[in-house]
């Protein structure tokens, strides 16, 4: 019986010729990753294990992107933590702000997370980078600083649920509709503790921004992993920047998979996610009249080339609307030079939109914009809890880039097309 | 283990176990006083040690952080009963030692202001306001092993001092 992805990735890695899903085991980890708000309670349990030095010092990365650049003094104590850690252990990838970004938006464009590795993160949108063909996780502090100190992690093999995504993109609709409209069919815990695998015609016409944004929400999902297998796009990608040697892996064509799930590209229009969950979506045309204080495009999600072209694609030559906020979050400082020499962040700025430092601020209620009682937004970010963006009465949607920004012009959740 | 029950829905998230806006620090007593307020904003004044939390399916779903589960057990929580949790906060509650226990019978019966005692080792959930008892499933091997030494910190420890 053939493998799937995951399984072949989880194998590779505990150098077993075959896993099962149920079974526990040991396995190496390529990359592990912690943030200014994790890494400082993986640190300190780090110090409790005794052992000094990291197993490998160019195979942690530590990005202080949450609460950065420090919003306040308890944040600065934080990012201070990694800081210092990072030099005691001369760690190769830590990143201070001015050369970092968001952290998943990062760690592929620095060419850190490959095809076939295993990465795990103590953050959970580390699921990202299953789209370049990584088994890529989310973990907590206490995980992080045992792959710190070890090199691996103990994993429970997931079965493997398969999304065939067939036809064409409509008009509009980008990664993040793909992984909203899924997530509205199976809900918020329809993959949990599953590997969910992307496949079909649709996926291999996909970008690479947007198989990350896809990808990044497999958590909201509850997934272990979402991964796309390697192709030319992936391999594209990744050559001209990867910072080790890797080997990608492929599913075999005879894998098990739990449950098989096929989706048409006729049937998904753009997708808004109503509070206080990301399953509560509809397609755009189904919304109606709601308008908006704030909108955010940005986040680990959505703050990538792509997502600011389709931006200032819409936002050319108008208006924010007087009603609305509009902040754009550039992901890293790389994506924030190139839209400046391609002139978006003029568009913006024309168009009265505040464009920040690579953060994840708003998206988690940390800082650069968070709602005040009774306040909506539109994001393009992940999550639409309760209090997720402020205050624990105002409101947050979710969507992709192109119906943030035509909102953002019209001040209610709109169609791309009502503003062209 | 022995205790009053507080009882809560589906999908509690770690936005709502601990708000991202108490995230600037990781002091398990200074998050302890803000758990769960954004559902309940008098949970922190009203939760007691040994308290027990019964909640649907997903409980902790969302985000890594490992605030969540730390709140909870510097706020006295003996032990989470849910009918499915979410996998990172799962791992998480398991490698710093806050006993959770999967049981969707127990927690579709069991009310808030119930007593209930456990056994964690045989995963045996009695409810003593309603006489009902409810098996959980029990814990792999392995799991146990971080259990029994404190959490993954210690079983690393253990593991380390083998080499």
């Amino acid at each position: 019986m053939g493998m799937t992805i995951a399984e072949k990735i989880l194998a590779r890695h505990a150098d077993k010729d075959s896993v099962r899903p149920g079974e526990l085991i040991n396995a190496r980890v390529d990359l592990v990753l912690g943030n200014d708000v994790t890494a400082p309670v993986a640190i300190r349990e780090f110090r409790r294990l005794g052992v000094g030095k990291v197993f490998d010092k160019d195979r942690i990365a530590l990005v202080p992107d949450h609460f950065t650049p420090n919003k306040d003094i308890q944040s600065a104590e934080q990012a201070k933590i990694i800081r210092e850690f990072a030099r005691e252990q001369d760690i190769t990838y830590y990143f201070e702000v001015g050369r970092m970004g968001i952290e998943h938006a990062l760690l592929p464009e620095e060419g850190l997370a490959l095809p076939g590795e295993i990465i795990i993160g103590a953050d959970s949108h580390t699921c990202t980078y299953g789209a370049l063909g990584a088994l890529a996780t989310g973990v907590g502090s206490t995980d992080m600083a045992a792959a710190m100190a070890l090199g691996e992690a103990w994993f429970k093999v997931p079965p493997t649920l398969k999304f065939v995504f067939n036809g064409t993109l409509r008009p509009w609709v980008s990664g993040k509709d793909l992984i909203l409209y899924l997530i509205g069919k199976i809900g918020v815990d329809g993959a949990l503790y599953r590997s969910m695998e992307f496949t079909g015609e649709m996926i291999a016409n996909l970008s690479m921004d947007s198989r990350l944004s896809m990808c990044n929400m497999a958590i909201e999902a509850g997934a272990k992993c979402g991964i796309i297998a390697p192709d030319t796009v992936t391999l594209d990608y990744v050559s001209a920047r990867a910072k080790r040697p890797y080997e990608p892996v492929y599913p075999d064509a005879d894998a098990e998979y739990e449950k098989v799930y096929t989706f048409n590209g006729a049937d998904i229009e753009p997708q808004v996610a109503f509070p206080h969950l990301p399953e509560n979506t509809r397609g755009i045309s189904e919304v109606g009249e709601i308008s908006i204080d704030q909108v955010v495009i940005g986040s680990c999600t959505n703050g990538r080339m792509e997502d600011l072209r389709v931006a200032a694609q819409l936002l050319k030559g108008k208006k924010v609307h007087k009603n609305v906020r509009l902040i754009i979050i550039p992901g890293t400082q790389n994506i924030w030079r190139q839209a400046l020499q391609e002139g978006l962040i003029d568009i913006f700025l024309a168009a009265e939109a505040v464009v920040s430092t690579p953060t994840c601020g708003p998206c988690l209620g940390g800082h650069m914009g968070i709602l005040a009682k009774g306040e909506r937004a539109l994001a393009t970010t992940n999550r639409n809890f309760v209090g997720r963006m402020g205050h624990p009465e105002s409101e947050v949607y979710l969507c992709n880039p192109a119906v943030a920004s035509a909102s953002a012009v019209t001040g209610k959740i709109s169609a791309p097309e009502e503003v062209l | 283990m022995q205790g009053r029950v507080w009882k809560f829905g589906n999908d509690i998230d770690t936005d709502a176990i601990i708000p991202a806006r108490y995230l600037n620090t990781s002091d398990p007593a200074e998050l302890a006083k803000h758990v769960m307020e954004d559902v309940d904003a008098t949970f922190p004044e009203k939760v007691k040690q040994g308290d027990i939390i019964v909640a649907l399916k997903n409980f902790g779903c969302g985000s890594s952080r490992e605030h969540a589960p730390l709140a909870l057990k510097a706020a006295g929580v003996a032990c989470v009963i849910a009918h499915s949790f979410a996998r990172i906060f799962y791992r998480n509650a398991i490698n710093i030692g806050l006993p959770i226990l999967e049981s969707p019978e127990a927690a579709a019966r069991i009310e808030e202001g119930h007593e209930v005692k456990i056994d964690l080792a045989a995963g045996s959930i009695t409810n003593l306001t309603t006489g009902e008892t409810f098996q959980a499933a029990p814990f792999p091997a392995f799991m146990q092993e971080i259990m029994a030494r404190g959490g993954l910190i210690g079983y690393v420890q253990w593991r380390l001092a083998q080499k």
